[in-house]
């Protein structure tokens, strides 16, 4: 049985905003496995995002998390409800046993420091040094594990100094720096290069064995997803739609949504005859439709589904889908 | 049949000026040379900063090339003036990939794409009935006639772009990453009405993007670019089954495949190393410091020809060319 080192439990967050109330995520259930690579997948502002930062309560203002548990399991078999932390409480986990790597270095790293500096001091504030001396000096094996040449020079580059793939890479050693359990990657690769982007996923995978961690992805290239992840959470307009391993999303969707998904994105290496599209756009979350969140959309909507939320089933072993066919 | 654009030998150099002097010239586009068919689009595929842009806009004249020949339809480009460059812009059109920036955020859809037709002179009876037609053509409709684009979703003002090219009725359109600021599902649907527009107009594309899936579906032929060169050029379909160039090779092995089981059994390449400038690059085969087969002495000193390696299929590679 695979054991989970977090499960989030009917998460929801809103946004209180001006235009009214954006319910951005809804009643977000998922549990993570120890060891895996699980991937968060969906279409601009599903919600991949704050499901992400909600697991160690990092929704700023005008952003509540009105309902949920985050539990978290230790390696020593204890748990902890994150969302029940104090302030204080959850900073010592962020950063430290669960840690982030966002998807634009820029506003990750702080132009007027050396990459050595943060990188040391994303580890003296965790104790882990003594000072950012200790740090900074320990920053050069980190910037040689994540394989920036001649690091011993590197450490003391500014992050203007360092190519777009570089920087990435020192966002992946800030987030590596603590020897974290869960690593949240959001959109670690979507600003690179392909040939940029195999390098960096090939050395996520690679660190992520070595430190025998845990890795939350959050992406929307699907090809990324069957290349890196072994689980796939698939999220449509702030609610999980369907829950699965790669092959059982990949080869036997069920939801609509996914199957359509699936059939719109062109696949360089088969055989593409016609691009299905998605008639519609995406709802907006303050009147989200009733029922089933993609009924205007869905081929096979029927009375049911516009009255009543589907809810997730588990249709074979590990295969969950939230739709009213099953 | 003649193509609808020559291109020969393309050139774009930008100055890098350091007080006020010119100390050194990004070679963005480096003598480039392909062809396009009535009816056919073209893929131009390469990472960030490789000049498909550049290419793109040089073709059009949006910035005069620094050296080479461009025939469209027969007419020598960079000479045209007056009343025949009007027509020039006229017939080749381009789309931009920012769906917010390239729309006037003061002007109604209507007015959007009626100005160029009243610049050009083009005679419409009933233009009101017009517009219609042209947003029918795209997938919108009449009730969204007399809105703003802040009122329409990406993937809308993409089409908005589309009706207002069509208005002209181009031979040629230079897509310049035109979904790559879209989701996916709207995406499929923007490839679609353009494959669409093509087999009714007979429109030729040049179709960028850096994304070989996209490439992919949309291309009958197409060109993989490195550092300003033309590296590989033939069909579409040719070029995936039997990609000939190592950089194409290591491009194909590293973009991720939407499919677990291909994925497993995908031939993987070791990527080595990042693009280098465009300011110094490296000599002789730009590829040479990240290629695996470099023969040294030979790809670090001089440039491999474009050599045509089978039918209609042409590599710059000293693996494929006498030395
Ligand atoms: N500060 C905020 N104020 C109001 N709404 C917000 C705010 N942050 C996020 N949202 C809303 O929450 C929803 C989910 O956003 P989220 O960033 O999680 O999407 P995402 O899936 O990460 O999208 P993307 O792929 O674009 O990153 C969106 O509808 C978004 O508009
Ligand atoms: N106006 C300019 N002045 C100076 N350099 C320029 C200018 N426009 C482009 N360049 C440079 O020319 C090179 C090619 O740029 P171009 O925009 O054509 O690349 P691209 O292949 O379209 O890249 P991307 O995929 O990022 O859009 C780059 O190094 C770029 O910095
Ligand atoms: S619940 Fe109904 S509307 Fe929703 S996906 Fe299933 S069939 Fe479609
Ligand atoms: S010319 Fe030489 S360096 Fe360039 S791609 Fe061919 S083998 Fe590699
Ligand atoms: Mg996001
Ligand atoms: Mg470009």
């Amino acid at each position: 049985m695979p054991e989970p080192i977090v499960e989030i439990k009917n998460l929801s967050v809103y946004f209180y905003t001006y235009a009214g109330v954006v319910k951005a995520i809804e009643d977000v259930s998922f549990d993570i496995y120890r060891g895996e690579t699980l991937a968060l997948v969906g279409e601009t502002g599903c919600g991949k995002s704050v499901t992400s930062r909600a697991i160690t309560k990092l929704i700023e203002s005008p952003g509540k998390i009105v309902n949920g548990q985050v539990i978290y399991h230790r390696d020593d078999g204890s748990t902890v409800d994150l969302l029940k932390l104090s302030d204080e409480g959850i900073r010592e986990i962020r950063g430290n046993e669960i840690a982030y790597i966002f998807q634009d270095p820029h506003s990750s790293l702080d132009p007027l420091y050396t990459v050595g500096y943060q990188i040391g001091e994303a580890m003296e504030v965790h104790g882990k040094v003594r000072n950012i001396k200790e740090g900074i000096a320990k920053a050069v094996n980190i910037l040689r594990e994540v394989l920036i040449p001649d690091p011993e020079n590197r450490v003391k580059n500014y992050p203007h100094e360092l190519s777009g793939g570089m920087k990435q890479r020192v966002v992946i050693g800030i987030g590596v720096a603590n020897n974290p359990r869960l690593l949240i990657a959001d959109e670690p690769t979507t600003a690179l290069d392909v040939t940029v982007q195999a390098q960096i996923l090939e050395l996520l995978n690679e660190l992520k064995r070595k430190y025998n961690a845990t890795v939350l992805l959050i992406t929307h290239n699907l090809g990324v997803v069957a290349e890196t992840a072994q689980r796939v959470v698939v999220m449509y307009a702030g609610k999980v739609v369907e829950i699965g391993t790669v092959d059982q999303i990949f080869h036997n969707p069920l939801h609509p949504y996914t199957t359509a998904l699936l059939r719109a994105v062109p696949n360089p290496l088969g055989k593409i005859e016609k691009l299905e599209s998605i008639p519609g756009t995406v709802p907006n979350l303050i009147t989200p439709p009733k029922g089933c969140r993609f009924h205007p959309r869905c081929p096979f909507a029927e009375e049911r589904c516009r009255k009543e939320v589907p809810k997730l089933k588990e249709i074979e072993p590990g295969h969950f889908v939230a739709c009213h066919r099953y | 049949m003649e193509p609808v654009l020559k291109v020969e030998g393309l050139k774009k150099y930008f100055p890098v000026r350091s007080l006020m002097r010119t100390v050194a010239w990004v070679k963005a586009v480096d003598g480039v040379s392909f062809e396009i068919m009535p009816g056919e689009t073209f893929g131009l595929v390469g990472e960030s900063g490789c000049g498909k842009t550049t290419t793109g806009r040089t073709i059009l004249r949006l910035i005069e090339p620094t050296e080479g020949k461009i025939t469209f339809k027969g007419r020598d480009v960079t000479q045209l003036k007056g009343k025949d460059l009007l027509w020039f812009r006229r017939h080749a059109q381009i789309m931009f990939q920012d769906p917010y920036s390239s729309l006037d955020p003061r002007q109604t859809v209507f007015n959007i794409i009626m100005e160029p037709v009243k610049f050009h002179g083009i005679e419409v009876d009933d233009p009101e009935e017009f517009v219609i037609k042209l947003l029918e053509s795209v997938g919108l409709n009449e009730m969204h006639l007399y809105r703003y684009p802040h009122e329409f979703s990406g993937g809308q003002r993409q089409r908005i772009a589309l009706a207002k090219i069509l208005a002209l009725q181009p031979d040629f359109v230079v897509l310049d990453e035109p979904t790559s600021a879209l989701d996916v599902s709207v995406q499929a649907n923007i490839l679609n009405t353009l494959k669409e527009l093509q087999r009714k107009h007979g429109f030729s594309y040049l179709f960028i993007s850096h994304d070989l899936g996209v490439v992919k579906y949309m291309s009958h032929r197409m060109g993989v670019m490195y550092l300003g060169k033309l590296v590989e050029v033939g069909p579409a379909e040719k070029i995936f089954e039997n990609p000939l160039h190592p950089y194409t090779q290591m491009l194909l092995s590293a973009i991720p495949i939407p499919d677990p089981e291909l994925a497993r059994q995908k031939k993987r390449m070791e990527v080595k190393g990042e693009p280098p400038s465009p300011i110094n690059p490296p000599e002789g085969c730009h590829f040479h410091p990240r290629c695996p087969l470099a023969k040294a002495g030979l790809c670090d000193k001089k440039e491999p020809p474009l050599v045509e390696v089978e039918k209609d299929h042409y590599v710059a590679c000293w693996l494929y060319a006498k030395a």
